[in-house]
């Protein structure tokens, strides 16, 4: 039992992660219909935006605030003026090329530019083990667990109890008669954006540290969270959520107790699952659209 | 007003005889083509064999080269993706090298063999499965130990030195880590210790929490883990977290330099065996060691000393032949034992055999304080 749980809390720390990104694809979806196959990519990017600082003389922390501001900013606001904008006009199908075009050349730089090595990535957690219940916990998995809630809780807040969550949402739900009621709807869309931007950001510094920073993480974490995002349901972010938990703590399960060999085909076989009984995700609203 | 100058004609007949000028020039060089993990998982494998082997070259041509030719490199770079390193190799041989160089991961070696020993070109690579050398393949030559040499070693240490009754093993799914597996199955199972876990990992794996509690709930006296060097680094870190505190056992990609870097204070305790390391107290390494970090500014792995010895060999072959023959190469190669003595960048004595496969000193090592340190020198098997 007190190995069950320690898995169980393994893979809601894995979950956590996985969730945080899935809810971006959920977010850019909703008010953009951006399918960011780049997002794997924006979460490796802030780990390395953190080393530049560090190895330039910053402490771990202002690193790391370094690193949450320049994803705000280039993964949040530049990448939709730079790419989105220009190419949702021709239709969702080019944006989502264009975006894993950009995850090749964000993977390319990184690797050209500073290592296509490993590198080891400072934790605000420390590696310890705690106690609890007789069951052995460690540290570093509660406090992934904890500070993904607590991010998921202080959008969820944003979204639903200020004027501006608010606002997205109309946009989210009909752009059209948002902008006839007088939301400016083009900034709504950045905001949730630059909360993208963020999100990914708080990914990396908890990913890192355990996954380690290297260019190539990315394509990994991505795929884990994509599929994550259509099991849960891509259209609402409470499905990204539970879509992260369950992967993450299926795959710990699987591999404990069925096969190690077979773990990666868990994902998998939820996805078919859902998609054949559920398509919508488990969460998710059945959409209908005029083509 | 359509008649050419004739100094336009020159310059033309000029230009075409500097084109083919060229590439005569070119074939007074040793012409060498590396293809490696340059990025992908075996990125810290390939760009360690890749930095070595142009260190050894910048060494041997400021010396006047290889009888008194210049080496010439290209590297090419795999992705860590077999199918990539077959295509590579398939171009490399069609551009007619001297020699080639890589890949370091057993899997794109296995896939690239049957090509260069089709094509009769020496292939110094830096794969360690067993069965390698044991393919038939005429041209593949190791720079480093093969599992059937380093597994009976670990195996001997795991029941004379930790005397272990049961053991743990952990291993990625490749053919590296098959190979090493099946091969320290073998051995143990011949001493009577019982493997209490077989678990293998993905090269890549997210989370080592569900291999761990499997090791955990096993209970055995050890555990060997043989992994690549960053999933070595990540699984070290689990089980630290998971409290796991018996004898944690590997062969070098368990105890090298990047695995250290990586795992932090997880890497202490580790023991194990390793074929090569800069930490090796023997001189000639060190003096290689303190040249590489001059020129790279960090320490190599083991696979900075095979990229290293891959050119070394190559040059001690050649001197033997007193030729640079390509085809003569691979036969050169064979039953050749350098001297360090004699050739100083061979680092230590070491013999070539029939099928490939080397035999030369060895190291006991464990990591404490964030060092990696010998313990003992485990002598050639044949003398």
């Amino acid at each position: 039992m007190a190995s069950f749980m320690s898995l169980v809390i393994a893979g809601l720390a894995t979950g956590a992660i996985y969730a945080l990104i899935a809810i971006g694809f959920s977010l850019l979806w909703q008010t953009s219909q951006t399918i960011n196959f780049a997002q794997g990519e924006f979460v490796m990017l802030p780990a390395f935006f953190v080393l530049a600082a560090i190895n330039a003389g910053a402490p771990f922390w202002l690193a790391a605030l370094i690193g949450l501001v320049i994803s705000v900013i280039i993964l949040g606001a530049m990448f939709k003026r730079l790419l989105v904008d220009p190419m949702l006009r021709h239709g969702v199908l080019p944006l989502a090329i264009a975006t894993m075009a950009l995850s090749i050349f964000l993977r390319e730089s990184v690797k050209e530019f500073y290592s296509a090595e490993a590198s080891p990535f400072p934790s605000f957690i420390p590696g310890t083990t705690i106690g609890f219940a007789g069951i052995s916990v460690s540290l570093q998995h509660v406090g992934v667990v904890l500070v993904a809630i607590a991010s998921v809780m202080a959008l969820t807040a944003l979204l639903d109890r200020t004027p501006i969550g608010r606002q997205m949402q109309a946009c989210a739900q009909n752009p059209d008669v948002a902008r006839i009621l007088g939301i400016p709807v083009e900034r709504m869309i950045m905001y949730t954006f630059l909360i993208n931007g963020l999100l990914v950001g708080i990914a990396s510094l908890l990913v890192s540290p355990i996954y380690l920073a290297k260019f190539s993480s990315g394509e990994t974490l991505g795929l884990a969270a994509f599929i994550a995002a259509i099991v849960g349901g891509f259209n609402r972010i409470r499905g990204a959520i539970a879509g992260g938990f369950l992967l993450g703590i299926a795959d710990n399960l699987a591999a404990a107790y069925v096969s190690t060999q077979y773990r990666g085909a868990v994902p998998l076989f939820l996805l078919i699952a859902v998609i054949l009984l559920r398509p919508q995700g488990l969460f998710g609203k059945a959409e209908e659209r005029t083509v | 007003m359509n008649k050419r100058h004739p100094f336009n004609r020159w310059l033309i007949v000029g230009a075409f005889a500097a084109c083919l000028a060229a590439p005569a020039g070119a074939q007074d060089a040793v012409k060498l083509i590396s293809v490696g993990e340059l990025s992908g998982g075996g990125a810290t494998v390939g760009t360690n064999f890749k930095n070595g082997a142009d260190l050894a070259i910048a060494e041997i041509n400021a010396k006047g080269g290889i009888l008194g030719k210049k080496i010439e490199v290209t590297h090419y770079d795999s992705q860590s993706n077999p199918g990539v390193a077959r295509g590579l190799i398939q171009r490399a041989i069609d551009e007619k090298p001297y020699a080639i160089l890589g890949p370091g991961f057993s899997g794109s070696v296995k896939v690239t063999a049957q090509l260069t020993s089709d094509a009769g070109i020496a292939q110094v690579m830096g794969g360690e499965a067993a069965e390698l050398t044991r393919l038939g393949m005429k041209t593949l030559f190791r720079t480093s130990f093969g599992q059937q040499s380093s597994m009976p070693k670990i195996a001997a240490y795991l029941v004379d030195e930790v005397k272990v009754k049961s053991v743990s093993m952990v291993w990625v799914n490749n053919d590296f880590g098959k190979g090493g597996r099946d091969t320290l199955s073998k051995e143990l199972q011949a001493r009577g210790i019982k493997i209490a876990a077989d678990i293998s990992t993905e090269a890549g794996q997210v989370d080592f929490a569900a291999d761990v509690a499997k090791v955990k709930a096993a209970g055995a006296d050890a555990v060997f883990v043989y992994l690549n060097e960053e999933e070595s680094a990540r699984i070290l870190k689990e089980i630290r977290k998971a409290d796991i505190k018996v004898p944690l056992i590997g062969e070098t990609t368990l105890l090298g330099q990047k695995v250290i870097e990586l795992a932090g204070e997880a890497a202490n305790g580790v023991r194990g065996h390793v074929g090569l390391t800069t930490d090796a107290p023997v001189p000639a390494i060190q003096e290689f060691r303190k040249t590489f970090v001059t020129r790279y500014n960090y320490v190599p792995d083991h696979n900075g000393i095979k990229g290293y010895l891959s050119i070394y060999m190559i040059k001690a072959a050649s001197e033997k032949m007193g030729k640079l023959d390509a085809k003569g190469l691979p036969d050169a190669l064979k039953n050749l034992t350098i001297l360090a003595s004699k050739e100083p960048g061979i680092l230590m004595d070491v013999t070539i055999d029939e099928n490939g496969d080397l035999d030369r000193d060895s190291f006991l090592g464990e990591v404490v304080h964030g060092k990696q340190q010998i313990t003992k020198i485990l002598p050639k098997l044949k003398k």
